[in-house]
């Protein structure tokens, strides 16, 4: 089994804030973590090999300190990190990341299997991996929560949707996005975190992987932002008061317009 | 690319005050662009001598966006039923249509559509195209990505909505890439630019901590997936009149590699809480599955649906499908009432666009009352069953 997961570096939300009166981010000690779900992809791409042997690629487009998402990804057992890196991909959109990928991956060469996060929780946007499929002309399922089993040939799992799940079917090469409930990712061992000490990792710049200029970076995006605004504060931080009876007759009375 | 001219900059900082992103900072009194610029251009319109300019990159711009025309609604069907935020974005689209002077369309994709049609013209469509076929009982990414491809191909739609559930966030996605077309996922809020008819896709980035308006000035159709609950559905009209065009699908869209072997409804609590109108959320505060049956009493009080943190969904009190938040579902009932949550900001991310929130915590100092409109600040498992009694009482 060759399996390749698209992993991304993102800011930890909880340190992410707009200042109101400025318009800008908060930035001291924005820490940068792996994108949660992709965590879950990393786990499950190793422990399909474990259960039926091969490799696992680990794959990010982003700036040279992305390599940390591709070193915490060895260190839980991938085999391989490709970083693909240049100051034209300033600006991607998910289109111009799918293409991106797209490109990276066919460099890569052959695969059974990639995985993805649903999404990355800076965009929450949940496109890469659909695009990135379509792009290669392979069948994709999104939001798998339970691998039911997986064969050299054919993979059955559980997609979750917003009333319960599928099970569905599908021969490789395929792509697959997954959700948290799929599995516990791993603790990093001592030997893994000494074999991503050393490793290293392939870099391609937008020539290696023979992207056109006008696919990537802004170019390539037909999503532009054009405002960044704080959201709407809420009202007033309102405590009720008085005896817990009172409390609980006021409460029940702001209720009660939604009954 | 950002460029800096190093002739003009005279290093006053202005646009690092500015840039949202952190992208750019003043080294030895020249502005330096680092990795994280997104090109959004508030640093060129705040520098006051002129020394940043956005270089027009080569934009691959479709040549004839004028020949794209109509707004579109992909209205979700599944077991016989109809996802309500379809009725949502009918309403959101009537209004854009009307502003564009241009016809609202309706896409039905499935198997026994039934009345469903007609009732989409009672909600505000002008037109319904219907592709109803025993092979699209059941979703798949391909299947309704060709065959929905397929009808924008021919109709040239200035605009696509659709709802950002599971099977719209799913299929929708590929379908934008195989047109090359610019999609932005969970929009809030809708509106169109006057002076060029661009449509303005408003949703929130960073767990909601930040507010983004995103246009595709260079392609069509402009795509978004829409969060349910956030548009109003019009008032039904039974005197509506409109066109029903049954589409026949051609055999090759309906041909699958992924074969879908079950379908399994949650039979568990209403597993969809983002359709719910009012949400009684659980958190670790109700200390044990037991305990959790208080919320399940409050909900079925209130007639609500239930949802929980992922403290109570990794406990496993109940499921991830009922799991607020940043790596759960992002919900915006009209009501939320909080019970025993401390108000984590990946919490909060999932919830903070309810229309109203009401919050029940023992510690007054507990972030979840940022949020709140109403507060209780007390044991909830005094104050639950008096709530309950009340509520119950009132009736
Ligand atoms: C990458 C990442 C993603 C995450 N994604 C999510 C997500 O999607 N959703 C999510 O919810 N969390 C998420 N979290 C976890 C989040 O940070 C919090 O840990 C979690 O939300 C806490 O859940 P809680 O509020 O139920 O528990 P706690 O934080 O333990 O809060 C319990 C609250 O109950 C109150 N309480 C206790 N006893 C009583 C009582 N008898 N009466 C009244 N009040 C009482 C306490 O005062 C406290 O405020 C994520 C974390 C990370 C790192
Ligand atoms: N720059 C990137 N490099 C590698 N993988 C990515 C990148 N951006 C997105 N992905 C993958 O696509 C998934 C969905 O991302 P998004 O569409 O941005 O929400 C993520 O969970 C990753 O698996």
């Amino acid at each position: 089994m060759k399996i390749i997961v698209c992993v991304k570096q993102v800011p930890d939300a909880k340190d992410v804030r707009l200042d109101p009166e400025t318009n800008t981010l908060a930035r001291e000690g924005v820490q940068s973590i792996m994108n949660p779900y992709d965590q879950h992809a990393v786990e499950e791409a190793v422990s399909l090999k474990e259960q039926l042997g091969g490799e696992v690629t680990v794959l990010t487009m982003g700036p040279p300190q992305a390599e940390e998402v591709l070193k915490q990804a060895i260190s839980c057992g991938a085999d391989h990190g490709v970083l693909v890196s240049d100051r034209a991909f300033a600006g991607a959109d998910t289109w111009a990341t799918s293409y991106t990928l797209a490109k990276a991956v066919e460099k890569i060469g052959t695969f059974d299997l990639i995985l993805c996060g649903k999404q990355a929780i800076d965009g929450d946007t949940a496109q890469v991996g659909p695009g990135l499929a379509v792009r290669l002309g392979i069948p994709f399922i999104t939001c798998i929560q339970k691998v039911r089993e997986a064969s050299e040939t054919e993979i059955v799992m559980e997609r979750m949707m917003d009333d319960g799940y599928d099970v569905v079917a599908v021969s490789y090469p395929a792509l697959l996005t997954v959700v948290k409930d799929l599995n516990v990712p791993r603790v990093p061992s001592l030997k893994g975190k000494m074999k991503a000490k050393k490793a290293e990792f392939t870099v391609l710049s937008a020539a290696d992987i023979g992207a056109e200029t006008a696919c990537i970076g802004l170019a390539g995006s037909p999503t532009q932002v054009v405002d960044v605004f704080p959201p709407k504060p809420r009202g007033e931080r309102s405590i009720l008061t008085g005896t817990l009876e009172e409390q609980i007759e006021q409460l029940a009375e702001k209720l009660a317009v939604y009954l | 690319m950002l460029i800096v001219n190093s002739e003009l900059c005279v290093g006053c900082g202005l646009c690092e005050d500015t840039c949202a992103f952190g992208a750019i900072e003043v080294q030895d009194g020249l502005a330096v662009v680092g990795d994280a610029c997104t090109l959004c251009g508030s640093c060129v319109d705040v520098c006051e001598v002129e020394a940043l300019v956005l270089e027009d990159v080569e934009k691959s711009v479709q040549v004839d966006l004028d020949s794209w025309s109509g707004i579109w609604v992909y209205c979700e069907f599944r077991a016989g039923h109809l996802a309500p935020v379809s009725l949502e974005l009918l309403g959101a689209g009537r209004k854009l249509a009307d502003a564009r002077g241009v016809k609202l369309s309706a896409v039905l994709i499935g198997a026994d559509t039934k009345e469903t049609a007609e009732q989409l013209i009672g909600y505000g469509a002008d037109v319904v195209y219907r592709v109803d076929s025993p092979a699209l009982q059941y979703f798949t990414d391909e299947a309704y990505g060709a065959v929905l491809t397929d009808l924008i191909q021919i109709h040239k739609p200035e605009v696509v909505l659709a709802g950002a559930t599971a099977i719209g966030r799913s299929f929708i996605p590929g379908v934008a890439n195989s047109l090359g077309a610019g999609l932005t996922a969970d929009c809030t809020e809708l509106a169109i630019r006057e002076d060029d008819g661009a449509l303005l896709q408003t949703r929130p980035a960073f767990g909601g901590n930040i507010m983004a308006t995103i246009v595709c000035p260079s392609s069509r159709p402009q795509m978004s997936t829409v969060r349910p609950k956030v548009m109003k559905p019009l008032e039904f009209d039974a005197a509506r009149t409109g066109v029903i065009e049954d589409v026949e699908p051609a055999p090759e869209q309906l041909a699958t590699k992924v074969r879908v072997l079950e379908s399994v409804l949650s039979d568990q609590d209403d597993v969809n809480i983002q359709e719910a109108d009012i949400l009684v959320g659980g958190g670790r505060g109700l200390e044990s599955e037991k305990g959790f049956e208080l919320i399940r009493n409050l909900a079925e009080s209130m007639d609500a649906a239930v949802s929980a943190s992922r403290a109570v969904v990794d406990s496993g009190w109940i499921g991830y499908p009922h799991q607020v938040g940043q790596t759960g579902k992002t919900v915006a009932p009209k009501l939320y009432v909080a019970c025993g949550i401390s108000g984590a900001i990946q919490h909060v991310a999932g919830m903070q666009s309810s229309e109203t929130i009401v919050a029940i915590n023992r510690d007054k100092e507990a972030p979840i009352f940022d949020v709140a409109d109403y507060g209780i600040v007390g044991d909830l498992f005094e104050i639950i069953p008096l709530l309950i009694t009340k509520i119950e009482g009132n009736r």
